[in-house]
């Protein structure tokens, strides 16, 4: 079976969830996965999530992030090796850099993967959704080599059987300065938050909070759930939350395994950045409120009484299950 | 500065699109259409950077006659000139192949684009068009300062924010939260009605991807609506527990 080559994204030493996901999702189709870093890496969780071979791209170019530079050096790797597919995990790393090797290599780019469909000649058509995720579509590439950028959460990273005795090589790419006139320069951490983009739950709250005060119920919620606090383009335009908590086709695009609206209408616009989470949950004192339409469980009520009773009954459960 | 900034003439997001009974169309008769939202910060941003930096702002559209509407927005708003390539087959890569060829005709310092169109949410354009250009892109930008050549960008990533360095010439797409964008007087959208829009001929790119077929997502959700009594929550968290196990 042809190769397919995983493109793995690290931060501070660890290997993004996005990336392990892209690989489990390669290791499906083929017993021959590659896994692309730039410069080193947990070689044991990459083997553990089915990589059967890791290269490593080394050029003192490198070791400063740049979109530009590790483009070009995935490029030039993936021509020298001659695989026809590449995967990458649709993270905002994962989406700058993807459709620029593409364009490189003359690759069909495939954005947004919810669903492979592999066919019968060892490559893949995808599912991707279009228009806020009121419409699929299915794709077809027309070119010999595709690179194709999944969405994050929608493929499970899963340890295979029995790992493979990987090898690692190393390639050297042909960097000049000029390869480099984008440089990261700092990251600022959003210290102890946990980001509806990385999150396993988001409990999100609307204007029916009430005020930027009362968000403590949904933080308190999130708390015990370990979860990220999201929230609607309502409070955040109000200045009750900030701009990185958004969720929907302004804000992020999110597929938590579980999504928890409090007190959002479900707008459309909202709908597009969650509805392909998992489960939905919502609490709304409306029962007409759309998002009960899209909701799996739903509570009609108002969320001052409700969620401090939720947090209480979670609480109880937490322990129990610790206990 | 020579700037130039790519508009997309896309759905609104209220519109209701649906899919022919065989999937092979898209039913988009009777929606309105709009100039994409992220694009009108886009428009703005070069505005703002000649304001400070003198030079011109082209707005250039890829789409169909009809999508000359929007290049007469960005007129209005206060670019110095329109242009537009007719053609609906092109795919992403095509059109960005049509906006690095403009890019390169006008010798552009700047090429501005909103960080996704809202028809395909492909958030590709800016890297794409870098690529073809062999300069710098930066994506979902939500800070832009420019110092002679040298351009420093913020934007949010997963858990924090992240701050770039690059020089120009350089390719940004931009985010909501970068500036407020002006609202057209009405002498300026008289005045932009008789200013010209130059017709610029496509050029016809090979396809590299092609829809095959279109549905509407049927996701089944368990839909289960419950009260507010005590008995109800439980029963909630039960239910996200034993049934779900999310929790
Ligand atoms: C171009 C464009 C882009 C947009 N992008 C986004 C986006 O990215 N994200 C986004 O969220 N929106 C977006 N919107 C806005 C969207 O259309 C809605 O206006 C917004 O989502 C509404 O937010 P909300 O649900 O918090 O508020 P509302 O619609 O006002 O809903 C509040 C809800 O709270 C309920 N409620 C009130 N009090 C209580 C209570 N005490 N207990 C329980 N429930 C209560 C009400 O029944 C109501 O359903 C966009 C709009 C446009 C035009
Ligand atoms: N047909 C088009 N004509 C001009 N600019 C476009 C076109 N399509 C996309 N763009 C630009 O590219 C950006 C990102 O689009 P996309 O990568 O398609 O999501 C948009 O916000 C526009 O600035």
């Amino acid at each position: 079976m042809a190769s397919i080559a995983v493109y793995i994204e690290q931060r501070a030493g660890t290997i993004k969830r996005a990336s392990l996901e892209a690989l489990t999702a390669a290791r499906a189709h083929t017993t021959d996965v590659v896994a692309l870093v730039v410069g080193q890496s947990d070689t044991d969780v990459l083997a553990r999530y089915g990589a059967t071979k890791v290269v490593q791209l080394v050029h003192p170019l490198l070791t400063e992030y740049s979109s530009q530079a590790v483009a070009r050096a995935i490029a030039q790797h993936v021509t020298a090796a001659g695989y026809s597919t590449v995967f990458i995990g649709a993270t905002s790393q994962g989406k700058e850099l993807a459709p620029r090797f593409a364009a490189i290599l003359n690759a069909a780019y495939l954005p947004d993967c919810i669903e492979l469909l592999p066919r019968p000649d060892g490559r893949f058509n995808v599912v991707r959704p279009l228009y806020a995720g009121k419409v699929r579509a299915t794709v077809e590439p027309l070119t010999e080599r595709i690179v194709i950028a999944l969405r994050p959460n929608m493929f499970t990273a899963r340890p295979v059987d029995a790992p493979t005795q990987l090898t690692v090589t190393t390639f050297e790419p042909t960097l000049s300065e000029s390869d480099r006139r984008v440089v990261v320069k700092s990251i600022e951490r959003n210290e102890g938050k946990l980001d509806v983009l990385e999150a396993d739950i988001i409990v999100s709250g609307g204007r029916g909070m009430k005020g930027p005060e009362h968000f403590a119920l949904v933080e308190e919620l999130a708390s015990v759930l370990g979860a990220a606090v999201g929230a609607s383009r309502a409070v955040v335009d109000a200045g009750w939350r900030p701009h990185g908590e958004q969720v929907g086709q302004t804000g992020k695009t999110v597929s938590p395994n579980l999504y928890i609206a409090c007190g959002i209408s479900g707008a459309v616009q909202h709908l597009a950045g969650m509805s392909s989470s998992k489960v939905i949950a919502a609490i709304n004192k409306d029962k007409d409120a759309p998002i009960f339409k899209v909701a799996d469980y739903g509570i009609v009520g108002d969320v001052f009484d409700v969620l401090p009773k939720l947090t209480k009954y979670i609480k109880v459960l937490k322990q129990s299950a610790a206990s | 500065m020579n700037i130039l900034v790519c508009i997309s003439y896309v759905p609104d997001t209220a519109a209701k699109i649906g899919v022919s009974d065989d999937g092979q169309k898209l039913l988009l008769d009777g929606v309105k259409y709009i100039l994409n939202p992220y694009d009108e910060f886009a428009v703005e941003e070069a505005l703002r950077l000649r304001e400070k930096h003198g030079g011109k702002v082209v707005a250039l559209t890829i789409g169909s006659e009809s999508a000359k509407e929007i290049l007469r927005t960005a007129l209005a708003m206060g670019t110095d000139s329109a242009a537009h390539v007719a053609s609906t087959t092109l795919d992403s890569y095509g059109v960005a192949v049509n906006i690095a060829a403009y890019a390169r005709a006008m010798n552009a310092d700047l090429v501005l684009l909103g960080r996704q169109s809202i028809d395909h949410d492909s958030f590709q354009m800016a890297s794409t068009v870098g690529a073809l250009l062999d300069v710098p892109s930066i994506s979902i930008v939500s800070k832009l300062e420019i110092e002679g050549t040298l351009v420093r960008a913020e934007r949010d990533i997963e858990g924090g924010k992240e701050i770039l360095e690059a020089e120009l010439p350089l390719v940004i797409s931009v985010q909501k939260g970068i500036n407020t964008p002006r609202y057209p007087k009405l002498p300026d959208i008289m005045k932009a009605k008789s200013k010209p829009i130059e017709t610029v001929q496509a050029q016809e790119v090979t396809p590299c991807t092609v829809f095959r077929s279109y549905q509407v997502p049927q996701q089944k959700r368990a839909n289960i609506i419950l009260s507010d009594s005590d008995a109800d929550i439980a029963e909630f968290v039960r239910l996200l527990h034993e049934q779900a196990k999310v929790i």
